[in-house]
């Protein structure tokens, strides 16, 4: 749909307010990106730069359109408008050097699969068509499941696992696919205490190795905690920058209006003084 | 029962054989190809896709008549069947994308449609004096009746590439069926990747048309892989299972059909694979019936004793009649109720058992060790034996205590 464009060009199209010049390095960019289901905007006119070596959360309300920014910086769903950069490059030349995690809810869990061989999807793209999936190959699927804990699991019926295992599960592949930017959507989303904190090591572990990671993230009071970098967001981009100059009350407070609960500002404001 | 001997043995005539080779071909290629359809939750569209070939067959008689050919070409009216299938594949596969339609209502109205339009279309041709038109209607449920040998060839050569696009095509189309947003996010063309999935199922109804015929197509595409699925838990077995099940299917139905004279071969062959559906639903070892009865009894089982062991151990009455029996039957108890010295051996190992747990939960807070406390799991099956000793140190033995 969008013809390859140099990220000097699309600087052009005069986005007043922001800083439209596209820095190479940087691992994901978008430019007066626009999606839309039907009439409806679901994302409108966003601009945003996701920093290397980071942790970035996209921050918002619910139908905010923070997945659906997701996906469409993925092409996995259109864009109306816009453009999105990967490093620089359109997606389609850096398609490798990105790995996903979908919402654990968005699979039937009764799939006839066992657990290396969701991880072992993640290795679909390197292996090809008639590739063998080598011991080789096995072997990486099984040290990534190690690195999130699930070694033991790796024969198992994937529908035996409790909902942090399904998410656990999810992690490895996205780690087998050895990509430089992690996008992952709500990855903390109804597990439990052990496995969001295996998660967050585990992506602590690739920002330290130099990777980035941008994950929609719902639980407003481990923002600070867990990421260096927001991106907030309803429908419009609300504000972006590092975790101390942006997640403000403020900024909350536009991005949720009066659906950011009273009892959820206390705790932050208490964060905060901290 | 002769009859039936020579033919599973391709000792009935050169027909026959040639018929029962063609079906189990057929019933491999469908089995396999079937898989994904049901994977991917769109076994329906195979039944409009089947439908949609009735006007194909009456057209095409009808062009191949106009220009004064043999408008009982099969070559023609195969080509003419998979002209309209394609047809209706496409809106079914537009309809939901261009309007508020779901596919449902895309599947159902190509179907009737089609097939609406195909019997008009039929009785136009019945109704021309030219072309030999008898026949025809056999496409409806499918005969063995004159099949020939380049009919053999048709479906061994179609049905062969077939099982071969679904052997290259294994890992995109499993990974479409299980999660087709992230095989969008690694660039696969998720569109394309179902267009070909389905366009094989098209290619298999379109070869079998004539032996199984349109109505029933379905069944060869979908009841092998719902049956290969009672019986592994990994996608790829699943494809080869139901290839097995479809070609054994296609085989004993054949034979049997062969073996006595005016039995349809499309509903026989149907009803065989019926047949290994119906067993697999009852006797399959993990996801049968059977067997999820007898593991919900055994559960049963292990909560009505270690209920009855734990109240015995803190001595309370056991009401429940059925824990009772259970635990008389054990000798663990005597039917008035008084637990006897085995049973009081057994209850004070279960209720160290749970204190046990109770330490092991203390210590190891967020451990997945603790998480597979269910309160029926013994502690020796989680944990080892020198961290039972730990918590045994943390528990102190109650004599001790007294003595101290």
């Amino acid at each position: 749909m969008t013809k390859l464009q140099q990220p000097a060009m699309a600087a052009e199209d005069g986005r007043a307010t922001r800083p439209a010049a596209v820095p190479a390095e940087a691992p994901l960019a978008v430019r007066g990106l626009t999606v839309s289901y039907g009439e409806k905007p679901a994302v409108f006119s966003v601009d945003a730069t996701f920093p290397a070596r980071a942790m970035s959360a996209i921050i918002g309300p619910n139908g905010a359109g923070k997945s659906t920014l997701l996906k469409a910086s993925l092409g996995v769903i259109p864009r109306l408008s816009g453009e999105v950069f990967i490093f620089g490059q359109p997606i389609t030349k850096a398609r490798n050097r990105i790995a996903y995690v979908p919402q654990r809810a968005s699979v039937d869990w009764d799939f006839p699969t066992t657990v290396i061989d969701v991880v072992q999807m993640g290795l679909y793209r390197k292996v090809g068509l008639l590739g063998r999936l080598s011991g080789q190959m096995t072997i990486r699927a099984l040290d990534c499941l190690g690195r999130v804990g699930m070694a033991d699991f790796a024969h198992r019926q994937i529908g035996q696992l409790s909902g942090g295992q399904q998410q656990r599960v999810f992690l490895a592949r996205a780690l087998a696919q050895d990509a430089d930017l992690y996008l992952l959507d709500e990855p903390f989303a109804g597990v439990d205490a052990a496995t969001e904190r295996a998660i967050i090591d585990v992506l602590k572990l690739l920002k330290s190795e130099g990777k980035a990671v941008v994950a929609v993230h719902h639980d407003l009071s481990t923002v600070r905690d867990y990421f260096d970098h927001v991106f907030l967001i309803n429908v419009r981009p609300i504000a972006e920058g590092p975790v101390s100059s942006a997640f403000t009350t403020a900024n909350l407070q536009a991005a949720y209006g009066g659906r950011l609960a009273a009892t959820h500002l206390d705790e932050l404001a208490m964060v905060e003084g901290r | 029962m002769q009859q039936f001997l020579e033919a599973l043995f391709l000792q009935a005539g050169y027909n026959a054989a040639l018929v029962a080779i063609g079906a189990a071909l057929l019933g491999f290629a469908a089995g396999s190809s079937g898989t994904f359809l049901f994977l991917r939750k769109r076994a329906l569209v195979s039944d409009a896709v089947a439908h949609a070939t009735l006007p194909g067959i009456a057209i095409a008689f009808m062009v191949m008549v106009a220009f004064g050919g043999d408008g009982r070409n099969l070559a023609g009216l195969l080509a003419g069947s998979a002209l309209t299938a394609w047809a209706g594949l496409l809106i079914i596969e537009w309809i939901p994308r261009r309007t508020r339609l779901a596919e449902d209502a895309a599947i159902g109205a190509v179907l009737g449609v089609s097939f609406g339009i195909g019997v008009v279309l039929l009785t136009v041709v019945q109704t021309m004096s030219a072309g030999r038109q008898a026949g025809l209607e056999s496409f409806l449920l499918g005969s063995t009746a004159g099949m020939l040998f380049q009919d053999a060839v048709i479906i061994s050569i179609g049905g062969s590439l077939a099982v071969f696009c679904t052997w290259l095509m294994r890992r995109p189309m499993t990974l479409v069926a299980f999660d087709s947003t992230y095989a969008a996010a690694m660039g696969y063309n998720v569109r394309r990747i179902d267009l070909l999935m389905m366009g094989l199922v098209l290619a298999v109804t379109v070869i079998g048309l004539k032996l199984v015929g349109l109505i029933l197509i379905v069944a060869m595409l979908i009841i092998p892989a719902v049956t290969a699925r009672f019986w592994t838990e990994r996608a790829q077995h699943v494809i080869w299972i139901a290839g097995g099940i479809g070609a054994a299917s296609g085989y004993l139905g054949a034979v049997l059909s062969a073996s006595a004279p005016g039995l349809p071969t499309g509903p026989i062959i149907v009803l065989m694979a019926a047949g290994f559906f119906v067993f697999s639903l009852f006797f399959a070892p993990v996801r049968g019936v059977l067997s999820s009865v007898i593991r919900h009894r055994r559960f049963q089982v292990r909560v009505h004793r270690r209920q009855g062991l734990l109240a015995l151990a803190a001595q309370h009455p056991i009401r429940e009649p059925y824990t009772l029996r259970l635990l008389a039957q054990e000798g663990l108890v005597r039917p008035d109720g008084v637990p006897t010295d085995a049973g009081r051996a057994q209850a004070a190992k279960i209720a160290r058992d749970e204190r046990r747990w109770d330490i092991a939960r203390e210590i190891h807070q967020d451990a997945g060790l603790t998480g597979r406390y269910d309160g029926l799991t013994p502690i020796e099956d989680v944990f080892t034996a020198d961290e039972i000793a730990e918590f045994d140190l943390r528990l102190g033995s109650p004599v001790s205590v007294r003595g101290a």
